[in-house]
């Protein structure tokens, strides 16, 4: 207490170097993080690294002690990671150009490796981005263009994963899973041919269609043709000459008096007196 | 209030005695009989009889008190801490108080019906608080992460008024937008196994989507197979964002639109009219099959009923209905007859059919009766 007041200055020193050491010895290990411990630079051990199929709160997080002053914590990602790549031109084997956007979610599971070898996330996605556009490259140029478009791409992209997954184990990261997020055409020259391709297509339809409709429609009214004339020569067959004389008395009076609709043009009759009506006006019987 | 000051004084003391080892010297024993805290002499009395020699008075208590601890620090010390008395209580009681409402805050929550608490007690996951009230150990050491699980948040991909252009299987593009209906299932893998949840949820149902699409024809997106993608799609998601322990699970897809691009619209607009056109022709030639038969049908009837009269009496009806349509005919038509054949040819039959015409006809001056 004397001392305290005595010396305040140096009993603040002393506290703070106290509550420094506490900080330095002990620290907090989050779910999320990893940590390499280094000894004056040199990595010693790994607090609570990576194992599948781990549970939480039975791993190592939560307190963790080391020496003050010498070592240090260098804290590397747990959670899985996004590996975000810009998108790439790739040729495939019909030399059909194709924009690709992928994307890679990996995680550190060596976190001594990847900090030997890379000391942080950000250098590792650094190395590991190039190396997936020219695996992507590499991959797809090996297929044609509609193989992309079809279930073989899962295939594919299995390829890739394992072919990056070979060069991220040196730096102790895991990819786990790889995945085409865009594959486009470039714009310009190769999507207007596609936009021709399909207004072409549409344009072949649209024709189509009509014919068939008219088709159908022909083939209806021929029917209804058929049907109609079946049914006039089933009941006019019975008497041809009858309906000879029966349909001329109806053709006369539709020409000279109309259907009922449309009034006749007007008529003059220049008649003989030899003709058939006429017959009884001579009065020479 | 004497009570207070005297438990205020005693604390001071233990703190006091607490930095005993910091070279205090021995209590008691001083020679000088030191002036109290509030200047009062303090009584010489024996160190020995202390506490257990029969306090008679809650003064006296007190001034043992003050005596034992208050008065050890020798002169200047122990009037300086006296003076500071008042303002070390006001600090002190501040400290106290801050400090339990701090333990107060930071150890009881109360987690909504909606939500789930994710406890970490050192960094190190320790349980899930569900909905209502819990205790937990006070900040520092435990921490609450709370994560809203009853929530269902969207994920819309493309918009109406930008296109989103995806290849199909056919080697065509479709203009899409879509969302992508969320929430959390296990809010721990939520919050510890994905360093970027939403982006990562966004990115995996752009890829879906798309890997579905490419499996299906133009037609198949347009039309009737959408329930099919949208259910392909979710699972494809879900199946993903498995893989990642994501914690997520994913409530619904729907496809908000899907249209042909606009750069083709007009031709895919021209197939629907076209189909409309075939339709209204079919509709026509339907229309006119129905009023043939009708008609042929009504005809044949006609003809029939007629028939079966005609063939009762064939001579006499058939002169009867000539008889009666020459009637019908002639009445309602101008009728002009020449007697001698030679005549016809030099008949003006272009005025004749001009009936109106009040001009005197030639037919007339030849002589004919109308």
């Amino acid at each position: 207490m004397s001392l305290l007041r005595a010396h305040p200055f140096a009993s603040l020193l002393i506290g703070l170097f106290l509550l420094f050491t506490l900080f330095g010895t002990v620290s907090i290990v989050p779910e999320t993080q990893q940590g390499v411990v280094t000894r004056l630079g040199k990595p010693v051990r790994i607090v609570n690294s990576f194992e599948p199929g781990e549970r939480f709160g039975e791993a190592g997080a939560g307190l963790n002690a080391k020496i003050p002053f010498v070592e240090n914590i260098v804290w590397i990602d747990k959670r899985v990671r996004d590996l975000d790549m810009d998108v790439q031109q790739v040729l495939s084997t019909d030399q059909r150009r194709l924009e690709v956007d992928a994307f890679a979610r990996y995680r550190v599971v060596d976190p001594l490796r990847m900090f030997i070898a890379a000391r942080s996330e950000d250098r590792v996605e650094q190395a590991l981005r190039p190396i997936l556009g020219s695996q992507l490259r590499n991959e797809l140029g090996k297929r044609p263009f509609a193989s992309l478009l079809s279930p073989e791409r899962e295939g594919a992209m299995e390829n890739i994963r394992v072919g990056l997954n070979r060069i991220a184990e040196q730096y102790g990261v895991e990819i786990v899973d790889v995945r085409i997020k865009k594959a486009d055409l470039p714009t310009g020259a190769p999507l207007d041919s596609l936009f021709a391709r399909m207004r072409s297509a549409r344009e072949q339809e649209a024709r189509s269609i009509r014919a068939e409709g008219a088709k159908r429609a022909q083939i209806i009214r021929a029917e209804a043709d058929a049907e109609a004339a079946r049914i006039y020569a089933a009941s006019f067959g019975r008497d041809p000459q009858f309906y000879d004389f029966y349909r001329a008395m109806q053709s006369y009076q539709t020409t000279f008096l109309g259907d009922g609709q449309n009034a006749p043009a007007p008529t003059t009759i220049v008649m003989s007196p030899n003709n058939e009506y006429l017959r009884e006006f001579t009065g020479n019987r | 209030m004497s009570v207070f000051s005297a438990w205020v004084a005693r604390s001071r003391g233990l703190f006091a005695d607490n930095k005993g080892p910091w070279g205090s010297p021995p209590s008691g024993g001083s020679n000088d009989p030191t002036p109290g805290p509030w200047g009062k002499s303090a009584p010489k009395r024996p160190r020995g009889d202390g506490l257990g020699g029969g306090v008679s008075s809650l003064e006296e208590f007190l001034e043992r008190n003050r005596r034992r601890f208050g008065g050890t620090g020798g002169g200047g010390g122990g009037g300086g801490g006296a003076r500071f008395v008042p303002d070390r209580s006001l600090y002190f009681w501040a400290a106290i108080a801050f400090f339990s409402l701090w333990l107060v805050f930071t150890s009881i929550h109360r987690i909504a019906p909606d939500e789930q608490g994710v406890v970490t007690v050192f960094g190190r996951y320790h349980n899930t608080l569900n909905s209502g009230v819990s205790f937990t150990l006070p900040a520092p050491i435990s921490r609450v992460q709370k994560v809203n699980v009853a929530e269902i948040r969207g994920v819309d991909v493309g918009s109406p008024t930008e296109e989103t252009l995806v290849l199909t299987g056919d080697q065509n593009l479709v203009d899409i937008a879509y969302r992508v209906l969320w929430s959390i299932r296990d809010p721990e893998q939520f919050l510890f196994e994905l360093r970027t949840p939403e982006d990562t949820i966004r990115q995996v149902a752009e890829s879906a989507m798309r890997q579905v699409v490419s499996q299906m024809s133009l037609n198949d997106v347009l039309g009737v197979r959408r329930g099919e993608i949208e259910a392909r799609v979710r699972e494809e998601i879900q199946q993903t964002l498995e893989r990642y322990d994501s914690g997520v699970i994913i409530r619904n897809v729907s496809i908000r639109q899907a249209d042909p691009p606009g750069a083709v619209n007009e031709a895919f607009k021209d197939v629907t009219a076209a189909q409309q056109d075939a339709e209204s022709e079919i509709n026509k030639a339907n229309a006119y099959a129905l009023q043939l038969r009708q008609l042929a049908q009504g005809e044949a009837t006609a003809f029939d009923k007629v028939y079966e009269q005609y063939q009762l009496a064939p001579d006499v009806t058939r002169k009867r209905m000539y008889y009666e349509t020459m009637e019908r005919i002639l009445r309602n038509v101008e009728k002009t007859i020449v007697e001698t054949p030679g005549v016809t040819p030099y008949l003006p039959l272009n005025q004749l059919q001009q009936p109106p015409r009040p001009s005197p006809s030639q037919s007339q001056g030849t002589g004919a009766g109308r």
